[in-house]
């Protein structure tokens, strides 16, 4: 399989995604209200896009929020409609499973800025036309906002719990610190309370790859019948390659051919990694809208958890940003996450602790780098299953 | 507290007859987090734990405990001055890389530290390095020398030597033999197990 990094045959991907964004298959709310954001700005007309799993209690006090992390979704233990997959985190979500739907009220909203129904880029600004770059640069908090918004609606007025990996623990930790009084547990996996410069400098690979596309057309391109899906797919690409350890990409690769015996002295996918990752591009921009990368990927680069309770220039240490949180913590990192490694969950719990919040910190063993909190870890099964039992 | 001292290892169960009730404790090597939960749910203290072995860490969380993974060597130096009003070491003193830096770590994050260790003065064990001519191994040290995480050996005279030198007060000591309590007479012959409790003085 020597596939091309993106095929044009068809109409381009990302011109399909516009196509579904505006029937979203799971539920919406349409905010009332314009949003405030961190940048000034206010957003009119935001719509969250949202699934739910099992039933409010009668007390309202089972709800769990999972925050999806960078290009998850809401389709946390539904299939997907669009790859037609299961849920991203179905092996932890349901019935009898650790986040059990029997006894929680599991809540997951698609991100302000995504583009699986909730308002991003590619939705109608009051206009009538895509927002494109017109859209608001967002932050973590904002993303937030308009989850505390759908939870007000829901009429979940303090969470059992908000739970969130990479992405989606920033959005739990920032909830925590903002809003402290909603949330009981805050559980964190594969996740930092401040950016590292190493990941603001991958993010940036990956939108001036988008933006290099001829295609990405300043970001107008949703009714041009063209897409930046070749600069898209290199954005996935390099980012693919950050969620991996060296472990997974030696033991599922090596240095194999891909269907050949010998180097071919061109530029195919010689390898098999060079097959997989082109692949992992190209099916990428299937489901994802190019702009909603750029606008995500912002949003993670700016986050400082520090910054935003103290604003930009603070001298505050991270302990500081946690004072008057009374939520328990539970901190988990993985031994093989290059991108987001322990040495910034550490700092999350000793700041948490040296607040005076009763927190728990561990390192757990898995092979598959960033993405094992995603993938088959008894361990993790165990302690979430463990703190979310009292 | 005679249920917790019918359920918990002797030493453990000396350290929490004597922590005064709603206090705030770090256990630092808490293990599985037997003397935690036996403190918050007996005493109402509000008890955090530090520990090396994550799956410790994982159980302690199973309980609705909280427990931070971390090394005692290296970790104490992130808790804040004066945060605890106990900081509790239980059999893990002698594991330390530097156990007179980790007691002045103990009674600068708690205002009194428990510190409980093995004694190595016990008579069995003197009988065993004078008659065999062998690294003893007994029930308290059942690990053979090449691979026990006891790194710094030490008896109550030792210890005693230590709290001395460093100017630190001893608000109480208990001697343990086997399961019971005995009298502080020959205590470093006598004792398997001795429990301090330190203050700054």
């Amino acid at each position: 399989m020597d596939l091309p990094l993106t095929s044009r045959a068809s109409a381009p991907n990302s011109t399909r995604i516009m196509a579904s964004l505006f029937t979203p298959s799971s539920q919406t709310y349409d905010l009332p209200d314009p949003l405030p954001l961190d940048g000034g700005q206010s957003l009119e007309g935001v719509r969250i896009a949202f699934e739910t799993y099992g039933a409010l209690n009668a007390a309202r006090d089972n709800a769990i929020l999972i925050c999806h992390a960078t290009t998850g979704d809401q389709y946390v233990a539904s299939p997907h409609p669009i790859t037609g997959k299961p849920g991203w985190w179905s092996k932890m979500v349901g019935p009898g499973k650790p986040i059990d739907t029997d006894r929680f009220y599991v809540i997951c909203p698609n991100v302000l800025g995504s583009c699986m129904g909730t308002t991003g880029p590619g939705s109608l600004a009051p206009d009538g036309q895509p927002y494109g770059l017109r859209f608001p640069v967002i932050t973590i908090r904002d993303m937030v906002r308009g989850a505390m918004a759908l939870l007000d609606h829901l009429g979940v007025e303090r969470l059992y719990a908000v739970v969130g990996g990479s992405m989606g623990g920033m959005q739990a930790l920032s909830l925590s610190i903002h809003w402290p009084e909603r949330v009981a547990r805050v559980l964190l996996l594969a996740t930092t309370a401040v950016m590292p410069v190493q990941n603001i400098a991958f993010q940036e690979v990956g939108r001036q790859a988008i933006m290099a596309d001829p295609d990405w057309q300043g970001g107008a391109y949703y009714n041009t019948g063209r897409a930046p899906d070749a600069g898209l797919a290199v954005a996935r690409m390099a980012a693919h390659i950050t969620y991996l350890s060296e472990e997974t990409l030696s033991e599922k690769f090596g240095r194999r051919l891909q269907d050949r015996d010998a180097k071919s002295f061109g530029f195919g996918a010689d390898f098999q990694v060079e097959s997989y990752l082109r692949y992992q591009g190209s099916s990428f921009t299937g489901r994802f809208d190019a702009n909603s990368y750029l606008y995500i990927t912002r949003a993670m680069s700016y986050f400082d958890v520090v910054d935003e309770r103290f604003g930009v220039g603070h001298t505050a240490r991270l302990s500081e940003a946690f004072a008057g949180v009374t939520a328990r913590f539970c901190v988990v990192s993985f031994d093989t996450d290059w991108l987001y490694p322990t040495a910034e969950s550490r700092k999350i719990a000793h700041a948490v602790n040296a607040a005076g919040a009763p927190v728990s910190f561990m390192e757990l063993a898995a092979p598959y780098g960033h993405d094992s909190f995603l993938l088959d870890v008894p361990a993790l099964d165990r302690v979430i299953t463990g703190f979310l039992s009292r | 507290m005679n249920r917790i001292m019918a359920t918990l290892r002797p030493d453990l169960a000396v350290i929490a007859g004597h922590v005064a009730a709603g206090a705030k404790v770090l256990d630092v090597g808490c293990g599985d987090g037997t003397l935690m939960a036996a403190l918050r749910d007996e005493r109402g203290c509000d008890v955090r734990g530090l520990e090396i072995d994550p799956h410790n860490v994982a159980e302690c969380v199973g309980q609705g405990l909280s427990a931070i993974q971390g090394d005692a060597d290296t970790d104490l130096a992130l808790y804040p001055d004066a945060s605890f009003d106990y900081a509790i070491l239980s059999q893990t003193l002698q594991t330390t890389k530097r156990p007179d830096m980790v007691l002045e770590e103990l009674l600068r994050i708690g205002r009194r530290a428990f510190v409980s260790f093995p004694n190595f003065g016990h008579w069995r064990v003197r009988s065993d390095l004078l008659w065999r001519g062998r690294m003893p191994v007994t029930r308290l040290l059942p690990v053979g020398w090449f691979e026990t995480p006891n790194i710094h050996h030490l008896t109550i005279a030792d210890f005693r030597d230590l709290v001395a030198q460093r100017g630190l007060k001893v608000e109480g000591a208990w001697y343990l033999n086997g399961d019971s309590l005995i009298s502080p007479a020959m205590a470093n012959w006598r004792a398997e197990h001795a429990v301090y409790l330190l203050s700054r003085g």
